[in-house]
């Protein structure tokens, strides 16, 4: 085989396909069933939960082209069957964003600035030496005289980056009018107003507004990223823009695995406390009480520093430092979920205590219908909703719960890049003046988005399957405050 | 209820022997005294005979569990499980990498952690619930829109940012109380200020939200609406009758976290260099000190067993139609 790359599936990647696989699933599932429709068709007309969903979708889409791994071919060929590969894992997204990862400054440098943050020493054509603010190899270097070009090259590329994304704006509107005109069966007219007037079930306008406003903040970046630093550089010079869409992906796969891992365990333990009874109850209680017990960031804290002394010890598992790094943040998916699950299993427990009284489980009991399909088919299926709604609703809480971790020094590899690693490194710079503010801004905004979309669907989601369960599931966190990996809990 | 009490007591024993149980898993088998030495001595290029030393001199050169070598009760006894974590239960926590006594530590160190957490606590408790009244008080309307969307988008905030804003805006730009530090005795209230009202500002969100639910779910009961129609104020009927009613789901989450209070808050302390538990744990973690991270992780499941019974009694104070037996 004559590749030039070599796909490396890290561990959580590959986990990210299979939760992708199962939510198609499980989609295609829930399609069919018009009972399990219903409450989605509610998501679908509320509308903050669909604005937050069109957000959570872009952020959604860069995390799974961060999760395609492979590794380029550096020298070789097929003929003599020996072929190098690159030591760098790189990503599809690396890819893509090869400009902004590739043109690295000698260390800060403001948001668009042509010239470095701190003064250096250099040498003047008439030999003399003077402290200057050096030019930036990368950041508008096209410019010649950037006191006087640099404010209308920054208006030209702010203009035309406004223009594409009017542009590519424009054509999403006319191809969901088209769409919408077609599934319908109404008139294209018809259409436009009933979507311009917020008469549709489910919110397009809001959505359409919500992505024009992403595609008029994000595109004019990226076009301005193509000659310039949009967001700075941090301490090494690295594109602070290009840190911030990195992170995207370990936040994503830290609030969606955790719950993951910890799925199976508090499915299963939960419902057969609940149905079985007895020692079996009695057992699984005293579990997740002394689980719960031990304050989770301490347990959190013992385990990861436990857990890394094990990989530091096995160097040899890992080809490559990106699987160490991808490890340690599956190991901490995986500490996460099992310090997390208790909460989740008695609240199922609970739930199939109430559901084994009922009349058709006693039905079912009668005829003779062994407990395994009994739980499948009839216990299962009404938990589900619980589930749901846990899987939502922990989400932010560990995006969060990540920073804390990472600041903390628990948290994911410190060469990972993750919105913790991003805080850590810029909160050293606050005593700086003047500051050094863009690499807590970004990731403070990024956060910010990321973690209200999140919250706002999971509300939406709650709403819609039960309006009654948060009461029961997010107790107030007082210790939260305290000890804030607990939020997950 | 003192029948109840020996039970919830006697039923925390098991508990407690499994955390400690869980810890000595993960501190001694899954990390074997051996890993431990290396990861203190540093990784590489260490001397057996230095691994050997490190360990005498801090008593992890016995077996881990049985001690097939000693006589008679020795078998049990000589061994690192019944030196090390059977102490804990008497809460002789052991010594520090440093050698100091941890026992002592703590015990020097609860004052700052409670002197931050303790008006966090109740400042917080009381101005999360009169903020969700007020929500409740003006619901349905603009302003309780806007309050639940205050929340929504406080929650959405990771705690470092409150502090680290906190500390840029307060002390870096106004120069009203000091960045970072501690003093103790009656000058202590000015490092104390900023950490407090940042610990309180930010489990505004979520706290408020969550009692305006509750708050939601009592003004619907038939009680409300007697109250008013007896002609009485609304505020009267919120503040008095709804907040009566609503405690024992305040009191489910509020009483559980009075005594993990002593731990203090770690990030808060860490960044504002107050030397309670918190900032403790910290630094214990951050230095792999093991033997501080066990005491911790025990004395955290007891407090927390401690605050599950003392919720229990409040509910009988709460409500006097619970009796607990």
């Amino acid at each position: 085989m004559n590749l030039v790359f070599k796909p490396v599936i890290l561990t959580t990647d590959a986990l990210i396909f299979l939760l992708i696989a199962v939510v198609a699933a499980s989609a295609w599932y829930i399609s069919r069933h018009p009972h399990l429709v219903a409450p989605w068709r509610k998501v679908a007309h509320n509308r903050g939960g669909m604005i937050a969903c069109v957000i959570l979708l872009a952020f959604v889409s860069v995390g799974l082209l961060d999760s395609v791994h492979f590794r380029p071919r550096l020298t070789g060929d097929a003929a003599s069957g020996k072929l190098n590969y690159a030591v760098d894992v790189m990503s599809l997204f690396d890819v893509i964003a090869a400009p902004l990862r590739t043109r690295q400054e000698k260390t800060y440098s403001a948001p668009l600035a042509t010239h470095l943050f701190s003064k250096e020493t250099v040498e003047l054509p008439d030999g003399t030496e003077a402290r200057v603010f050096p030019r930036l190899t990368y950041g508008g270097a096209h410019l010649k005289d950037p006191e006087r070009e640099w404010s209308r090259d920054i208006i030209n590329r702010v203009v035309a980056g406004v223009a594409i994304a009017a542009l590519i704006w424009n054509v999403l509107l006319l191809c969901m009018t088209l769409w919408l005109a077609h599934r319908t069966a109404r008139g294209i007219r018809e259409t436009w107003i009933a979507v311009w007037s917020g008469e549709t079930e489910v919110p397009w306008r809001e959505m359409l507004v919500t992505n024009g406003v992403l595609l008029l903040v994000f595109v004019p970046m990226i076009v301005l990223s193509a000659k310039y630093h949009v967001l700075g550089t941090d301490k090494v010079g690295q594109d602070v823009f290009y840190l911030a869409l990195k992170s995207i992906r370990t936040g994503l796969v830290i609030g969606t695995l955790t719950t993951l891992v910890m799925l199976p365990f508090a499915l299963l333990l939960g419902i057969l406390a609940g149905y079985l009874r007895g020692w079996v109850d009695d057992a699984i209680q005293y579990l997740y009480t002394t689980l719960q017990s031990i304050p989770g960031v301490l347990l959190i804290a013992a385990s990861v520093l436990i857990l890394q002394g094990v990989i530091d010890r096995h160097e040899d598992w890992f080809q490559t430092a990106s699987e160490r790094a991808d490890a340690r943040l599956f190991l901490l998916c995986m500490i996460l979920g099992v310090t997390s699950w208790t909460g989740l299993c008695r609240l199922l427990r609970g739930e199939s205590l109430k559901l084994r009284e009922l009349d058709y489980i006693q039905a079912a009991h009668a005829f003779g219908v062994p407990d395994f399909r009994i739980i499948t088919r009839h216990i299962l299926p009404n938990v589900m909703h619980i589930v749901l709604i846990a899987i939502v609703m922990d989400f932010s809480g560990l995006i969060l719960a990540e920073a804390v971790l990472s600041y903390v020094g628990v948290g994911v590899d410190p060469t990972m890049n993750s919105f913790g690693t991003m805080i850590n490194a810029a909160r050293l710079e606050m005593a700086r003046d003047p500051m050094v503010w863009w690499s807590l801004a970004s990731a403070f905004a990024f956060m910010l988005l990321l973690v209200l979309s999140a919250n706002l669907f999971a509300d939406a989601v709650r709403d819609a399957f039960d309006p009654r369960v948060r009461g029961r599931l997010a107790l107030p966190n007082f210790l939260s405050k305290y000890l804030p990996a607990l939020r997950s809990r | 209820m003192i029948n109840y009490l020996v039970r919830r007591v006697l039923y925390a024993i098991p508990i407690l022997i499994g955390v400690n149980l869980l810890t000595f898993l993960l501190f001694f088998i899954v990390n074997s005294p051996d890993d431990m030495a290396r990861m203190q001595l540093g990784q590489k290029r260490v001397s057996d005979e230095a691994v050997l030393k490190w360990k005498q001199e801090r008593g992890y050169d016995k077996p881990r569990i049985f001690n097939a070598g000693a006589q008679g009760a020795g078998k049990l006894t000589d061994t690192i499980f019944f030196e090390k974590s059977v102490p804990l239960f008497w809460f002789d926590f052991g010594h520090a990498e440093d050698g100091r006594d941890i026992a002592h530590e703590i015990r020097s160190r609860m004052l700052p952690s409670l002197a931050i957490a303790l008006p966090v606590f109740i400042v917080g408790l009381l101005s999360y619930i009169t903020f969700a009244l007020l929500m409740v008080f003006f619901r349905a309307t603009y302003i309780d829109f806007a309050g639940v969307l205050l929340c929504v988008f406080a929650m959405s905030v990771s705690g470092l940012f409150y502090i680290i804003g906190g500390q840029y805006l307060i002390s870096k730009l106004w120069n009203l109380v000091p960045i970072s530090g501690y003093a103790g005795g009656l000058n202590a209230w000015r490092f104390l200020l900023l950490p407090v009202i940042i610990g309180i500002i930010g489990g505004m969100g979520s706290s408020a939200r969550w009692y305006r639910t509750i708050f939601l779910e009592e003004i619907s009961r038939d009680y409300v609406r007697t109250a008013r129609a007896k002609g009485l104020s609304e505020w009267r009927v919120l503040f008095r009758h709804v907040v009566h009613n609503a405690m024992i789901p305040i009191l489910t989450g509020a009483v559980v976290a009075i005594p993990l209070l002593f731990l203090g808050s770690l990030i808060t302390e860490s960044f504002f260099a107050i030397p309670g538990l918190g900032s403790y744990t910290i630094d214990a973690i951050n230095n792999q000190d093991f033997a501080i991270v066990r005491a911790m992780v025990f004395l955290g499941s007891v407090l927390y067993i401690v605050g599950l019974i003392l919720t229990d009694i409040s509910y009988t104070m709460a409500d006097p139609r619970i009796r607990l037996r």
